[in-house]
């Protein structure tokens, strides 16, 4: 039953992809890709019936017809790709699909014709979380681009209506997500990893201009550098092994696979942007919303960390998981400074979400019990959060015109619902005793225990995350001139998604403990033999915070009472009254204004950057070197 | 320690922290060769300030401010019942979120200057904070305060470089030279009140009993280092007031790159070394 669920997954978006590619009319879109959301979702949910005693299952899924099939698309991918390359003459993306495709061809020729797997599709308390957040989330995007994309070509006449191939290569990309978190022949999970890079690629150059597609070039470059590195680990493994499955590559001694793993944790790192990647997920924010919050912050970056955490088991306490700890945690922390210095709310985001991930692959990298329980909270907080900041961004985006923070001034009033949820959204992200806290504490615990100097990337990148979401969230809330309300550009439909996903945040919050019980605990236990959960007393103290913070909302209904209303205190030049303006040295009469600080010298993005790029080239470097020695 | 502890905290805080605010006024008077207030002059502006009429600009910025000091209460609560010290920490951010919120939610540029400046003082003291957290977990084996307190041996001695850091960061939790930049007494020259600006009457006088409330909780985390014997904690912890007194009377206000590179800077040498040190002699 499991079974046919897991290829419904797979399959159902397929067929979907199919009939919207097949869609004309605008006034479709919503009539296709709403029920297939609800029915995906649906069906997601339908995971957790499995029951956690149950799992892991193992699937033999055997069918001839697959092997060929995968083979076959790859090769008609890298056939389309190389053109595509050739005609950019982008040698570094031709010659990486030039490989690629020999080591295929080579390997599925020769050393590797018989290689299968006995169970190539499985079950497990981690994959059914990240196809919960697949599914669930997703589904929610999904359903918003809709919306999105209309306003999107009514705003860029100039930009080609290619939404059936939009809203194709989203549900083409659901698919392969799936199909990548429940797999265990390591093989089908190379195939499905590829098609995430190639749907990734597509929707970045959606709007085909210059940037566009010079950006989608860059991230196909990176991703297909790490798809190299997958294959070759894969190959190595079973060239040594003739393991060809995850489940039985976990079973081997450590020692026999940790050039692969290291292999596999280069390529989890370049899908997840990581120092020195980072550059192409900030390049991919030139493509629509919907595309930033599904592919780059919410599902396809996770894969990359997934990966890495299916191994920590494997790294805890080898040098290469101390190197794969540190990129995580030199990421974090020059990610954390370097959204300071941005304006762009897009960048931000990015940025931050580089950041998270960076937090993640150092839980992976430490390995313990707790780091990785830490990381897999840290996934579902991060998913729910930033999906709902990208898609919120999103629709101040159409409606006003800018993504700046600087021009969110007033947000509140501007547009209240949307602004709300910001703000849970960027809570959820930072704030105690929202998720994404507890988890950086829960690391910095498990850092701690196992090697304290990590602690430092944590420490100064806190810091640093306190003070850009606070800034921003002020910027939100205060109200330095007469602002109308205007939220007239959000339909219905994104309304739900919308407060979907912030009720989700804050519920995620409230009942992690027992979402971590269901699905991230027995996890745990069944990999490493042991137990970590909160402590009960813990658990009282967070859910008092969170029940005092909750009560915020509620200090509105005694809005305004007893207090006498005046102008802001303008060093007594104000003038007139009630207007926000002040006379000037000349008794001319001037706008209040107020802009958040910067730090372009100290946290600007180029030299930070610089800086990353170089330190982390040189831990991937030993990364590898370790890894073959 | 216990729900009981908390409770007296919450019940006693305020008069010590009054007190302790009235004394800082007196000995900083007669450090400068003035007579100075009485000592219970915090007491008598409070209850003044509870009588002012309650002037915003807008009308939800108060709420801001109340929260912050249930958030403050809630953090020193927490520490005195010997409870988690991360938690502890986390509540004090959350608690100093709400502050700079309110400063912002007051929509004027005086506020707002404080706002973000309150915030570069809490990046500032972030690392030095919590890296007392980590400090204590590698000597004593735990993040609790309850059982840190029981520590049978001084800590002082395997976390100077902590503690070091800590006391640099000590004069922005007092907002004291040098570093009262976001809202203080004297910064007038600069900010007027800074993020108080906006705020008068019954929410000013919240402010200043959060601020209070602050005193006591943040040199209880002083005694943490001393904790091993009652005496010699609270002496050191008398000590240490004295030191804020007298850094505060001998140093000009800096600018805040000065702030947060010379907190950062320590934290990073003294409390990294100090860690190094912990993990070296394989505490952990």
């Amino acid at each position: 039953m499991m079974l046919a669920l897991i290829l419904f997954l797979i399959f159902f978006p397929l067929l979907v992809a199919g009939i919207v590619a097949l869609v004309r009319k605008a006034s479709l879109y919503p009539v296709v890709v709403y029920p297939a959301s609800i029915i995906l979702m649906v069906g997601t949910l339908g995971l957790l019936w499995h029951g956690a005693k149950a799992m892991p299952s193992f699937f033999p899924a055997h069918a001839s017809w697959v092997e060929p099939a995968i083979l076959i698309i790859e090769g008609f991918i890298a056939v389309y790709l190389l053109f595509l390359a050739f005609k950019r003459k982008d040698f570094a993306v031709i010659c990486f699909l030039l490989i690629q495709s020999a080591l295929v061809l080579a390997f599925h020729v020769g050393p590797g014709k018989d290689v299968h797997a006995t169970a190539n599709l499985f079950l497990d308390q981690f994959s059914v979380l990240m196809g919960l957040i697949v599914g669930v989330i997703g589904g929610f995007i999904a359903m918003y681009a809709v919306g999105y994309m209309q306003d999107f070509h009514h705003h860029h006449p100039e930009v080609k209506d290619q939404r059936p191939l939009f809203f194709s290569l989203i549900f083409i990309f659901l698919s392969a997500m799936f199909g990548f978190c429940f797999s265990n022949n390591l093989f089908w999970m190379f195939f499905f990893w590829e098609i995430t890079t190639v749907c990734s690629f597509l929707l970045i150059r959606y709007k085909l201009d210059e940037t566009s597609v010079a950006n989608a070039f860059w991230a196909l470059r990176w991703n297909l550098l790490g798809g190299l590195f997958f294959l070759a680990g894969i190959i190595y493994l079973y060239l040594n092994t003739h393991v060809a499955q995850m489940d039985k590559m976990l079973l081997l001694p450590k020692m026999a696979i940790l050039l692969p793993v290291a292999f596999l944790s280069f390529a989890g790192m370049t899908k997840s942007a990581q120092l020195p990647f980072s550059s192409w997920l900030v390049g991919a924010m030139v493509a629509p919303t919907p595309v930033s919050a599904l592919l780059h912050s919410s599902t396809m970056v996770k894969a990359g960390v997934y990966l890495v955490l299916r191994f920590a088991s494997v790294l805890q306490g080898t040098m290469v998981g101390n190197m794969v700890a540190l990129i995580g945690g030199v990421t974090f922390l020059i990610g954390s400074f370097v959204c300071i210095s941005q304006n762009d709310a897009k960048k931000v985001l990015a940025y931050s979400t580089i950041a998270n991930l960076g937090l993640i692959i150092l839980c992976a990298g430490v390995g313990t019990p707790e780091a990785v329980w830490a990381g897999m909270l840290l996934i579902v907080f991060h998913a729910i959060s930033k999906g709902l900041l990208f898609l919120c961004v999103g629709s101040v985006e159409h409606q006003t015109g800018s993504r700046q923070i600087e021009d969110m001034s007033g947000l509140v009033v501007r547009m209240p619902k949307v602004a709300v949820m910001i703000m849970i959204g960027i809570a959820g992200m930072f704030l105690a005793p929202f998720g994404m806290l507890i988890s950086k504490w829960i690391v910095l615990r498990a850092v701690i225990q196992s090697n304290p100097l990590l602690s430092i990337f944590l420490i100064f990148g806190s810091a640093a995350t306190l003070f850009f979401w606070v800034k921003w969230l002020g910027k939100l809330i205060m109200v330095e001139r007469d602002y109308k309300p205007n939220e007239t550009g959000v339909v219905k439909a994104q309304w739900f998604v919308l407060g979907s996903l912030a009720v989700l945040t804050v519920l995620i919050c409230a009942f992690f403990s027992p979402v971590a019980g269901f699905l991230i605990e027995p996890y745990i236990a069944g990999i490493f033999h042991q137990v970590v959960s909160l402590g009960a007393g813990n658990m009282v103290i967070v859910s008092i915070m969170l029940s005092m913070v909750c009560m915020f909302p509620l200090t509105f209904l005694d809005y305004g009472k007893g207090v006498k209303v005046v102008d802001p205190y303008l060093g007594g030049a104000n003038a007139g009254q009630k207007n926000f303006q002040f006379l000037g040295a000349l008794r001319d009469v001037k706008d209040m204004e107020m802009k958040n600080y910067y730090f372009e010298e100290f946290f600007g993005e180029g030299r930070l950057m610089r800086l990353g790029v170089m330190i982390s080239i040189l831990l991937v470097i030993a990364l590898i070197v370790i890894g073959a020695f | 320690m216990s729900l009981f502890t908390a409770i007296l905290y919450v019940v006693l805080a305020p008069l010590a922290g009054g007190l302790i605010a009235g004394l800082d006024r007196k000995i900083t008077a007669r450090m400068q060769g003035r007579i100075g207030p009485p000592i219970l002059q915090p007491f008598y502006d409070v209850s003044k300030l509870l009588m002012k009429e309650n002037l915003v600009v807008r009308r939800s910025q108060n709420m801001f401010m109340v929260f912050f000091v249930i958030m403050s209460i809630f953090t020193g609560a927490l520490f005195f019942a010997g409870g988690d010290l991360l938690l502890v920490i986390f509540s004090l951010t959350l608690a100093g979120v709400f502050f700079v919120l309110g400063g912002y939610k007051a929509s004027s540029p005086y506020s707002f200057i404080g706002a973000q400046r309150e915030m570069l003082q809490m990046m500032s003291y972030e690392p030095a904070i919590i890296m007392v957290a980590v400090g204590l977990f590698m000597v004593t084996g735990s993040f609790q305060v309850k059982d840190i307190i029981a520590y049978p041996k001084p800590v002082i001695y395997d976390l100077p470089g902590i503690f070091l850091a800590f006391l640099f960061i000590l004069p922005i939790k007092f907002r004291k030279s040098p570093f009262d930049l976001a809202t203080s007494h004297h910064a007038h020259q600069e900010l007027v009140k800074g993020i108080t600006t906006e705020f008068s009457a019954r929410t000013l006088a919240l402010i200043e009993i959060a601020h209070w409330y602050e005193y006591v909780f943040v040199l209880g985390v002083g005694y943490l280092f001393f904790a091993s014997n009652v005496l010699v904690g609270l002496l050191m912890t008398f000590l240490i007031f004295e030191l804020l007194l007298v850094v505060d009377n001998a140093t000009a206000r800096v600018r805040w790159q000065w702030m947060l590179t010379g907190a950062w800077g320590i934290a990073f040498l003294a409390g990294g070394a100090n860690i190094i040190y912990l993990m070296m002699r394989g505490h952990l």
